[in-house]
């Protein structure tokens, strides 16, 4: 309630007693300011309480989330729901066809932790039981010498792990890891190469490829973004499983150390098989040899790393470059009586035969004329040669996309005089890949457009150098084709594939120098069919002989040549090429009915 | 009407308090929920793998061949052949005129020698 600040009573009171009643006013507005300023005091202080408790309150809650967060486990904020998670790490790799060729499966990593175990010496027993390559004492020295972490096995199999948990001792633990798996095992090994484990935790391992395109490819298969689509290789399963059944079989056959084939797609420079033997499973790679010739190891890819000397395959390029120079037609007549003089050096011709006194460009790629081969090199000369050589890739690691393909580099001579000359004209002196050679003739067998090798699967048209006319390539193919039909190549007619191609048997160098007289390699580069190659196939027997007809063949013509027509006849039919003749069997067409 | 506007404000507050608490506690329901799926996922995918490892283990080709060559009796299956290949005019023509009313695909099966069917 207001007071007045006159109050009647009061102000009549101090008249009649003869005070002053201002007086009165004065005092009354004194208490009413006195009690305006308490109420406003008192609302500036609760204000201030408000004010400071609500700082001590953010303060303390700040100070509270940081303490806890400080002391908790970092965890990932969960504004959103996490996106779908990939399980395979690594990226699986199939054939063109979208086959499995390699691919990831789970399984777990076992460690043991002693000091939380509680029979260290019973669980080593057990552990060395399960797996047989443990040695029960090691495992228990260390198990008991202190430590607190042991790993024992790296991967196993649902069957051992559930062995494991049989023997029931805590400290024994399981960590999940990735597993790099081979369905199709021996198949298409050198191609993949292998997997291991890179660093290794307990709850996971990265995945690293070691050989083979699995390590060329590496980082490709590892990147995040496309660990959900498969690597289509330039590889058919079908196609690749059938060239090592016949490759083996014809290595076992003719007793050859070794062999190796290419099947590569002229056009586009697909890869769609390369097989080397011997050879060995992915799955369980072994261990890189350490002593002896590294190309005994069944590792060694004989197709891309293993460079040879690979004879009269060579001398198709000698006669092309020439006829694309235009000194040559394939009716051009040279002289051919060996031996041909070069400084102190003489070329004669295998076993000393005489294709003389002349013979035509055609006959002497036919015949396969050393002699004949090196008087068109000379006619050529060193530079040029060399220049044609290097532009078809014969004289650089093959770029496909395999981690062995650099260690294949060719060997070349430092120097070029002419009896280099003549002896690269036919294939001896220099050393090459027989992939870069299946390269070269893919390039003739295309009309002349060198494409680079691949083994990942292409889309789309391919674009290379042109290294020659079509009309030089065309001639080339048709010499080829000759060779097959009445030269040296003729086991190697396959009907209704019009087999063309170039035998080349090459005398291995010794490691002291010099060649050995009993020791060949033995190559047939081919191509299929020759009125429009499709593919070339390229195959190499290192040391075979043919000893059925009661006399040792070691030319190629024996060894290689039927390996590969049997190939051909194998694997064209898989690949949908149809062949020119009619099919044998016709049935007689007839209108059928119920 | 201040006070009127406070407690409405007030009222409105403890709603929307109560709204925030509920929808928190369904975006969290939510996501757990999510998880559990992805993890489900997860589970049939690795699943999935397993199975497409094991189909091709199954049918590697060394597996296949040695298959064939067991069931040849049965299959009588070779490696294909350039002459297998045929021509468009060795396919018979397809049966002329509409079958019967009533005829049976198991008595298709049931003739005797493939002359008299197809």
């Amino acid at each position: 309630m207001r007071t007045p600040l006159r109050p009647l009573a009061r102000i009549l009171q101090a008249r009649q007693q003869g005070l002053n009643p201002d007086s009165i006013e004065r005092e009354n507005l004194k208490l009413r300011h006195d009690e305006i300023r308490e109420k406003a005091r008192g609302r500036a202080q609760f204000r201030l309480m408000v004010l400071c408790a609500s700082f001590v309150m953010a303060f303390v809650a700040i100070g509270a989330r940081m303490g806890l967060m400080a002391a908790t486990e970092p965890l990932e904020p969960r504004a959103s729901a996490p996106g779908a998670e990939i399980i395979a790490q690594r990226a699986d790799i199939t054939d063109r066809n979208g086959r499995i060729l390699a691919t990831n499966m789970m399984t777990y990593a076992l460690y043991a932790n002693p000091k939380i175990m509680i029979d260290p010496v019973g669980a080593a027993v057990k552990l060395a039981e399960i797996f047989p390559e443990l040695d029960a004492k090691a495992l228990e020295r260390r198990f008991t010498d202190g430590r607190s972490f042991v790993w024992i096995r790296k991967v196993m199999s649902p069957e051992q792990m559930q062995s494991v948990h049989d023997i029931g001792d805590p400290g024994l633990l399981f960590g999940p890891r990735e597993m790099r798996l081979y369905p199709n095992g021996t198949l298409a090994a050198h191609i993949l190469g292998g997997a291991s484990f890179g660093v290794e935790g307990v709850h996971s391992a990265e995945v690293i490829g070691t050989a083979g395109i699995e390590k060329a490819m590496d980082a490709r298969l590892r990147d995040p973004a496309q660990a959900g689509t498969p690597l289509a290789l330039s590889i058919d399963l079908s196609v690749q499983a059938a060239i090592e059944e016949v490759l083996g079989a014809g290595m076992t056959m003719l007793n050859a150390r070794g062999a190796a084939a290419i099947l590569m797609d002229v056009r586009t420079g697909e890869i769609i098989s390369l097989a080397s033997f011997p050879t060995f499973d992915p799955n369980d790679r072994p261990a890189p040899p350490v002593k002896g010739d590294p190309g005994d190891s069944p590792l060694f890819n004989r197709a891309v790393q293993g460079v040879y000397e690979l004879g009269s395959t060579f001398k198709i390029f000698a006669v092309a470059q020439a006829l694309e120079l235009g000194f040559v037609t394939p009716e051009t007549m040279f002289d051919v009586t060996p031996p041909l003089r070069i400084g102190n050096s003489k070329i004669n011709e295998f076993e000393g035969k005489n294709y003389g006194p002349m013979a035509s460009v055609t006959d002497i790629i036919i015949k396969s004329s050393n002699v004949g081969t090196g008087r068109i090199a000379l006619l050529i000369g060193g530079l040029r040669q060399q220049a044609f050589l290097k532009s078809l890739g014969l004289f650089d690691p093959s770029p496909v996309e395999l981690a062995e393909s650099r260690s294949g580099k060719p060997l070349i001579p430092k120097k070029w005089p002419d009896i280099v000359t003549v002896t690269a004209a036919y294939g001896q002196g220099l050393s090459t890949s027989s992939l870069n050679l299946a390269a070269a003739y893919a390039a003739i067998a295309n009309g002349g457009v060198m494409i680079k090798p691949t083994l990942l699967k292409r889309e789309g048209e391919t674009t290379g150098v042109r290294v020659m006319s079509e009309n030089t390539a065309t001639e080339a193919v048709k010499m080829l084709r000759g060779v097959v039909t009445k030269g040296t190549a003729s086991l190697g007619e396959v009907p209704g594939y019009e087999v063309a191609g170039k035998t080349g048997t090459a005398d291995k160098p010794k490691s002291t120098g010099g060649y050995y007289d009993d020791k060949v390699v033995n190559t047939f580069a081919s191509m299929f069919p020759a009125s429009n190659p499709q593919y070339v196939l390229i195959v190499t027997l290192d040391e075979p002989q043919d000893d059925t007809l009661s006399e040792t063949r070691r030319t190629a013509g024996w060894t290689a040549v039927p390996v590969a027509a049997e190939i051909i006849r194998r694997v064209a039919p898989l690949m949908g090429l149809r062949p020119t003749l009619e099919p044998p069997a016709m049935d007689a067409v007839t209108a059928a009915s119920n | 009407m201040r006070s009127v506007l406070y407690a409405l404000s007030f009222l409105a507050l403890i709603a929307l308090g109560f709204w925030a608490y509920r929808e928190n506690y369904a975006t969290q329901a939510a996501l757990k929920e999510v998880e559990g799926l992805q993890r489900q996922i997860v589970g049939l995918r690795e699943t999935l793998s397993v199975q497409r490892a094991e189909w091709a283990y199954l049918n590697r080709p060394d597996r296949l061949r040695d298959l064939t060559t067991a069931n040849f009796d049965r299959l009588g299956l070779l490696p294909m052949e350039p002459s297998q290949f045929g021509a468009a005019a060795q396919v018979a023509y397809p049966p002329t005129g509409v079958p019967e009313i009533g005829f049976s695909t198991d008595i298709q099966g049931t003739l005797a020698t493939p002359e008299e069917g197809l």
